[in-house]
C-alpha cells in the first residue's frame, strides 16, 4: 500500500501510453504522422489534418510557465494539506501545453515565461507524474 | 434565419423563487424549480396544460417529471442542452426555433437548485469529474495537480490576461462591486444589506490567486424559469411580449480541455455573438444594458470583450468609472448577478432581462429600456448569448 492520498490518473487507453512513457522517466507527446503536428492531451486523430497516423515522440522536456493559480483554499479533501500550492500550465518546445507544477519555486515566485524543464515524480509503484523544475 | 414578426419567439412569463442559503429552501431540487415553472406559467396568464414544450437544466431534472408535476397533458418537445450556465441562453434559441417552427407552443425553460443546502460545488464537480466535459482528461490530467474545481480553472485565464493587458485586482474589484451596489436595490438578492467596498474587496482571502473569495459567485437554493413562444400566440395573452431578436451558442476549441487552446481568451461567445448581433440586426452599442454570466469578475470582463462591447484588452478600463453601475454607459446585472444576488444558473439574468424590458424593475429599473443583452457561461467557456427586446 502506498502512503501517496493525492487523485491518481487512470492507466487505461491513450492516457496510460502517456502516464507509461512517465513510468519510463520520459515526457512523450503524440505528433502526427502526416503533418507533424504534435497534440496534447491525447486524441485519436489529428485535429489538423485528420490523419489517423500517430506517433509517440519525445519532448525535449524543457518549456516556459503559460500561466498558474495559487490555490490558497483547498476545493477537494486531498488537498487540505497542500494549501497554498499552484498548478502550473507549461508550454513546451513543441507547441503543447501540459498541466502540472514547477517544484523548486515557491508559488509566489513564478514568473510567466519562467524557463522550466521536465523531472519525473514516482509518486505510487504505478504511477510517475511529470513535474518542472527551473531550467 | 429570417421569420415573420407573427413567428418571431418571445418571452411570455417569467418566475422566480425566494433565495436564501441558510437555512435552505426546505424544498427538493425538483420542487423549487416547479415553483419557479407554475409562477412563469402564471405570468403568462397559462396553464400546465398549454406546456409542450420543456427544456430543464443539465443534470438537475427531467422533462417527463416537470410535465408530470405541472400537468403538461400535450408534451411534445423535450430537450437538454448541456453547456452548463450557458444552458439557459442557448435554451432560449432552441426553445425560439422551436416554437418558430411549430414543433412545439409554449416552451418553458426552468433552472434552479439547492445550491447551498445540497450538494456544493467543491463535493459535485471537484469529486465528480463525470459531471466536467473532458470528464477522463480533468480526472487524469488535472486532478492529480489539484486543479478541481472552476475557480481554479478560470483563475488560469485571468491570471494571463493580466499579463497580457495589464488589468489590475482593482479592475476585477470594480465588478465585484457593481453587482454588490446593485444588489442593495434588490429586495430579494441574498446580499441585500450587505455593502462591499474596495477596501473590503481587496481584504478578502485568496482562494485561487488572482481569484479573491469576493471574485467567485454566491452558493444558493432558488430557482427561476421562462416561458417561451411566438408574438403572434402571445398577442391573445395579457403580458407584453419580449421579443429574442438574436439568440446564438458556441463552444471554445478544444471545448473539452482548457490548458491548449490556441487563443487562451476564446470562448463560445466568441462564436455565438456575432451571430446573434447579425440575426438581431443590431449591435451591441445600441444596448441598453447587459446581464453577463458572472460566475466569477474576470468571466465578465472577458465577455464584455468578446461580446464586442469593446476590443480584446480593454475590458478592464471598460468597467472602471462606473460604467458597468446604474446610470453609467452600459449597466450590467443590475440584479446584482451570481456575485451578489443568487446564483440561479443565469436564468436569473434572462429574467431580469424581462423584467427591465418590461419596466418592471422598480427602484433599478433603467429608463427607457429597449435592447439586452443576456450571456451564459458553461463548463470550460462554452457560451451563449440572446438580444431582447420590448
Ligand atoms: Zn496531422
Amino acid at each position: 500500500m502506498s502512503d501517496y492520498t493525492l487523485p491518481l490518473p487512470e492507466l487505461d487507453g491513450l492516457h496510460g501510453e502517456f502516464f507509461a512513457h512517465c513510468k519510463n522517466h520520459a515526457l512523450h507527446f503524440q505528433r502526427c504522422d502526416d503533418c507533424q503536428t504534435f497534440r496534447h492531451v491525447p486524441r485519436e486523430m489529428c485535429p489538423e489534418c485528420g490523419s489517423w497516423n500517430w506517433s509517440w515522440q519525445p519532448s525535449s522536456g524543457r518549456g516556459k510557465v503559460f500561466t498558474w493559480t495559487v490555490v490558497a483554499r483547498p476545493m477537494h479533501p486531498a488537498f487540505v494539506d497542500a494549501c497554498p500550492y499552484a498548478p502550473v500550465v507549461v508550454e513546451m518546445e513543441e507547441g503543447v501545453r501540459l498541466l502540472s507544477e514547477v517544484v523548486d519555486v515557491a508559488p509566489a515566485d513564478l514568473e510567466i515565461d519562467m524557463a522550466v524543464e521536465v523531472q519525473f515524480d514516482d509518486v505510487t509503484s504505478d504511477v510517475t507524474l511529470p513535474k518542472f523544475k527551473r531550467a | 434565419m429570417s421569420v415573420t414578426e407573427d413567428k418571431q419567439a418571445c418571452i411570455i412569463g417569467i418566475g422566480q423563487t425566494d433565495l436564501c442559503r441558510k437555512p435552505g429552501s426546505g424544498m427538493t431540487q425538483l420542487g423549487i424549480q416547479l415553483k419557479a415553472s407554475t409562477e412563469a406559467i402564471a405570468d403568462a396568464g397559462l396553464r400546465g396544460r398549454d406546456i409542450d414544450g420543456i427544456m430543464p437544466f443539465p443534470n438537475l431534472g427531467h422533462a417527463e417529471a416537470f410535465a408530470a408535476n405541472l400537468g403538461c397533458e400535450n408534451l411534445r418537445y423535450a430537450s437538454i442542452i448541456h453547456m452548463g450556465g450557458a444552458a439557459p441562453c442557448a435554451s432560449l434559441q432552441a426553445a425560439g426555433a422551436a416554437v418558430t417552427t411549430g414543433m412545439a407552443k409554449h416552451v418553458l425553460i426552468p433552472a434552479g437548485w439547492n445550491g447551498y443546502s445540497g450538494a456544493r460545488v467543491k463535493q459535485t464537480v471537484s469529486q465528480d469529474t463525470a459531471s466536467i466535459p473532458g470528464g477522463a482528461i480533468a480526472r487524469d490530467f488535472y486532478l492529480p495537480f489539484g486543479l478541481t474545481v472552476p475557480p481554479q480553472w478560470y483563475s488560469l485565464m485571468a491570471r494571463r490576461h493580466m499579463h497580457e493587458y495589464g488589468t489590475t485586482a482593482e479592475q476585477l474589484g470594480c465588478i465585484a462591486l457593481a453587482m454588490r451596489k446593485h444588489a442593495q436595490l434588490n429586495e430579494a438578492a441574498v446580499m441585500h444589506g450587505k455593502e462591499m467596498t474596495m477596501e473590503d474587496y481587496l481584504a478578502s482571502p485568496m482562494l485561487a490567486d488572482p481569484y479573491r473569495i469576493f471574485d467567485c459567485c454566491i452558493e444558493t437554493d432558488g430557482a427561476a424559469a421562462v416561458v417561451v413562444t411566438t408574438v403572434e400566440r402571445a398577442r391573445d395573452l395579457d403580458k407584453k411580449p419580449i421579443r429574442i431578436l438574436g439568440a446564438a451558442a458556441g463552444q471554445p476549441y478544444p471545448a473539452d480541455e482548457i490548458t491548449n487552446r490556441k487563443d487562451i481568451f476564446q470562448t463560445g461567445l466568441t462564436i455565438a455573438a456575432p451571430e446573434a448581433f447579425a440575426t438581431a440586426g443590431v449591435t451591441p452599442s445600441d444596448a441598453d444594458f447587459a446581464m453577463i454570466y458572472d460566475c466569477f469578475t474576470f468571466e465578465v470582463l472577458q465577455q464584455i470583450e468578446e461580446v464586442g462591447f469593446c476590443k480584446r484588452g480593454e475590458g478592464g478600463s471598460f468597467v472602471e468609472g462606473g460604467r458597468i453601475e446604474l446610470g453609467g454607459d452600459l449597466p450590467i446585472n443590475t440584479h446584482g448577478g451570481l456575485l451578489s444576488e443568487a446564483h440561479l444558473l443565469g436564468m436569473g439574468h434572462i429574467v431580469e432581462a424581462v423584467r427591465q424590458l418590461r419596466g418592471t424593475a422598480g427602484e433599478r429599473q433603467i429608463a427607457d429600456a429597449e435592447l439586452g443583452v443576456v450571456t451564459g457561461w458553461g463548463d470550460f467557456g462554452d457560451g451563449s448569448i440572446a438580444i431582447l427586446s420590448n
